[in-house]
């Protein structure tokens, strides 16, 4: 209960939210706790609060994505914000505008918060530093996806009451992974033990710098593990071969029924979607009763809605 | 009309000639006619002579950058042979040699001349340039060396990317050495290279950037080197540009001892810089090789120190802001430095006791000269007089808006450095002043 009175007199004072490396513990836990507040907002029958009436918000999205953008634009909406979808797929050094301009564009129309999303690593850093909007990262090529890193703790403090202690696995492709960096911030600082595992192929450059354990083996992780999230294959980021098939990815590194059958039984089963059914996932685990990854969706939203809420109350408050 | 002009009472220090004294320097119709400590020439008393007292200043052989980008012809917006050699004058640098990826590539004759026009219209320095090794740096076919040797293209590189085929590169080191010019190479292994960014290490994994390995680079010139101990002996001089790695190094310890025909360079930014530079995506800090690591930074110095090093070079690499101001993914490589080099070097190099003034002095005159063949870096007497004068103590604050140069993509900008050039003089003439 010291911590909850801890988190009730700290304020928060950022903007922006660019990652969860730069967020303290307080930090972390303050939004968690706001997002609370906002999960109710959408159970009641209308479902609308109106902290950002008049403001706008920026959906710029330069990658594909669906459940994120609609995700910030429900939690904007629900806000009462207007929402500007602005989605442009492009290779970052292909000519044509440039992010600072259409940046300043949009800010020139008046906009108070930018959701962004960018194939390189930094833009949501770069941006901020260029612009007087609020920034949220919403994925910046393999550097971090905090509001998805804050989602999963969310959904596992909910279930589990705290993350002091757990042991979480995040398989699969962590070297092109946003989502293993923005949870091994959130979960080391909130007292997990974080194992990354997948095939050394996978693992970003001196990965023993990092405060994670690393295996290649998940049949030796599976037992061990409170929680486990299984990364999404992503075969457009994947560089060359860095494993010979998927059949043998799956093999060794894929969640089957088999493997989940010497998992502790209050194991919690996460994804950030979309899951190649059958390839990190069997459709049966995916379904199954330890599987989250749907409340892992509705939390998304409470916590985006908590974004949103700080960073322009921060904002307002001209800090 | 003979012109004279007296440079009296400076330091004196000429490594090649083993000069570090108290003395005067004349020079008689662009030439050095004496070094002494009293100089009689005759001519003197009969002529108009104008005298310089430099008590207590530096009078080195001209500086000479054996690697730089003036982006002429092709990019003039962000640095012309003209402004690129006004910066370098003003920086200490009576000669430069240009780096042949441009747009044409400098490939033939014609474009060889080009540069050396252009260089000469501009009277400033003296402007050299080196040819591509292969046609439009595509790593497939050979550029014409002989044409570009006969007009004077000082080396061969395909800089900006290395010679990937092994046979190619086998190819161009047999054939170069024909011409007797030196065939440098930007060693990176576009495999091990991919579409890195940065160096690659904790700061790139962190950072969600990809990664350049030190691999990229010391697999290429390992390679190298078993190409050139293959055709050996011969006229080959091969010269490795920018080494950035602690691997590199021990690569180039090596294969001095097994006295093979290699020299290789050292950038500022890999002596004063590590990768955490890049830490806020500042993309002033994105160059190419990599920053790397506080190892790799010791271990380049470790080597200046121990006489492995035969050159320091800027790799001054002129952007626009308006493409600097980009994601760092998508940011050029490079940094302007070529304005405040000597600084930068007294900064990474004398200050912290790794070189002497004589020592630094070598490594930005007589062995570069050697490095390209030319009869330059000394204060000889009969030599064409190049000569800097500095003043070794007088401390200045780096102000990137008062650059020559077109360009301000230079980290450096706000740093106090000391080492100042008071006067340039190019074939006796003095070409910029304080």
């Amino acid at each position: 209960m010291a911590l909850k009175r801890k988190s009730k007199q700290f304020k928060w004072h950022r903007k922006h939210l660019l990652g969860l490396r730069e967020l303290s513990v307080e930090e972390i836990t303050y939004i968690l706790d706001t997002a609370k507040g906002f999960e109710q907002i959408s159970t009641r029958s209308v479902k609308k609060a109106p902290p950002l009436r008049g403001k706008v918000v920026v959906n710029l999205f330069f990658e594909d994505s669906t459940r994120t953008r609609n995700s910030f634009a429900l939690a904007a909406n629900r806000l009462s914000a207007d929402i500007i979808e602005f989605t442009k797929k492009t290779s970052s050094v292909s000519k044509g505008e440039t992010l600072l301009d259409t940046a300043r564009n949009l800010e020139a129309m008046g906009i108070d918060i930018v959701v962004i999303r960018h194939g390189a690593g930094g833009s949501p850093k770069f941006l901020s530093r260029n612009i007087n909007a609020c920034v949220v990262n919403a994925g910046d090529g393999f550097c971090e996806h905090p509001t998805q890193g804050l989602l999963d703790v969310y959904t596992i403090r909910k279930i589990k009451g705290t993350l002091e202690g757990l042991k979480i696995a995040i398989v699969g492709d962590i070297a092109h992974s946003r989502v293993a960096r923005s949870d091994m911030w959130a979960m080391t600082k909130l007292g997990a033990e974080v194992i990354f595992v997948g095939p050394p192929t996978l693992m970003p450059p001196q990965v023993d710098r990092l405060p994670v354990k690393v295996s290649y083996c998940l049949d030796e992780v599976i037992e061990k593990v409170d929680v486990i999230n299984m990364l999404r294959i992503q075969f457009e980021r994947l560089g060359g071969n860095p494993f010979p098939s998927i059949r043998e990815y799956s093999h060794y590194f894929g969640l089957t029924v088999e493997r989940m059958k010497r998992a502790k039984p209050d194991i919690l089963v996460m994804h950030p979607g979309p899951i190649n059914r059958g390839l990190e996932m069997e459709s049966e685990v995916a379904d199954g009763r330890n599987s989250v990854i749907l409340e892992q969706v509705t939390n998304g939203l409470a916590v985006r809605m908590a974004v949103l809420f700080l960073v322009n109350q921060a904002a307002a408050q001209g800090d | 009309m003979s012109s004279e002009l007296l440079i009296k009472n400076g330091r004196v220090i000429d490594p090649a000639n083993g000069v570090d004294k108290k003395c005067d320097v004349l020079i008689v119709d662009e030439k050095i006619a004496e070094v002494g400590e009293k100089t009689q020439d005759p001519r003197l008393k009969t002529q108009d002579c104008k005298v310089i007292d430099v008590a207590g200043k530096l009078v080195v052989p001209g500086l000479i950058d054996i690697h730089v980008h003036f982006r002429e012809p092709g990019d003039e917006e962000e640095e012309t042979i003209a402004s690129g050699s006004t910066a370098a004058v003003a920086a200490g640098f009576t000669s430069v040699v240009c780096m042949p990826n441009t747009n044409p590539v400098i490939e033939n004759e014609t474009d060889v001349e080009y540069i050396h026009r252009k260089g000469r219209q501009t009277r400033k320095t003296h402007v050299y340039t080196m040819g591509a090794i292969t046609k439009g740096l595509q790593g497939v076919e050979l550029a014409e060396m002989g044409f570009m040797a006969d007009a004077g293209a000082v080396g061969f590189t395909d800089d900006g990317r290395g010679v990937q085929d092994p046979a190619v590169m086998l190819r161009a080191l047999k054939y170069a050495a024909m011409f007797d010019v030196v065939v440098a190479q930007h060693c990176q292994d576009n495999s091990f290279a991919g579409n890195g960014v940065m160096n690659a290490g904790y700061y790139s994994t962190i950072l969600g950037l990809p990664g350049i390995d030190p691999l990229a680079e010391e697999a290429m010139l390992w390679r190298d080197i078993q190409l050139i101990k293959k055709i050996r002996p011969g006229r080959i001089r091969y010269h490795a540009q920018h080494i950035s790695t602690a691997g590199s190094v021990e690569l180039i310890r090596a294969a001095k001892r097994d006295s093979l025909p290699i020299t290789c360079e050292v950038t500022p930014h890999h002596l004063l810089f590590t990768e955490e530079c890049c830490a806020e995506y500042d993309t002033n800090y994105k160059v190419n090789p990599p920053l790397r690591g506080d190892k790799d930074v010791e271990a380049l110095k470790q080597a200046i120190a121990e006489g492995l090093i035969d050159a320091l070079v800027t790799d001054h690499a002129p952007h626009l802001q308006s493409e600097k101001e980009l994601e760092f993914l998508a940011a050029p490589f490079g940094i302007a430095s070529l304005e405040c080099a000597l600084g930068l070097y007294v900064k990474a190099l004398i200050e912290p006791g790794v070189l002497d003034w004589p020592g630094l002095i070598s490594l930005m005159t007589e062995k570069p000269a050697k490095i390209i063949g030319v009869d330059k870096g000394t204060l000889g007497v009969g030599k064409q007089a190049d000569v800097t004068i500095i003043n070794p103590d007088a401390e200045y604050e780096i102000d990137v808006n008062t650059f020559r140069s077109k360009s301000r993509n230079c980290p450096y900008h706000g740093w106090k450095v000391k080492g100042k050039v008071e006067k340039t003089i190019v074939g006796g003439e003095i070409r910029f002043e304080a």
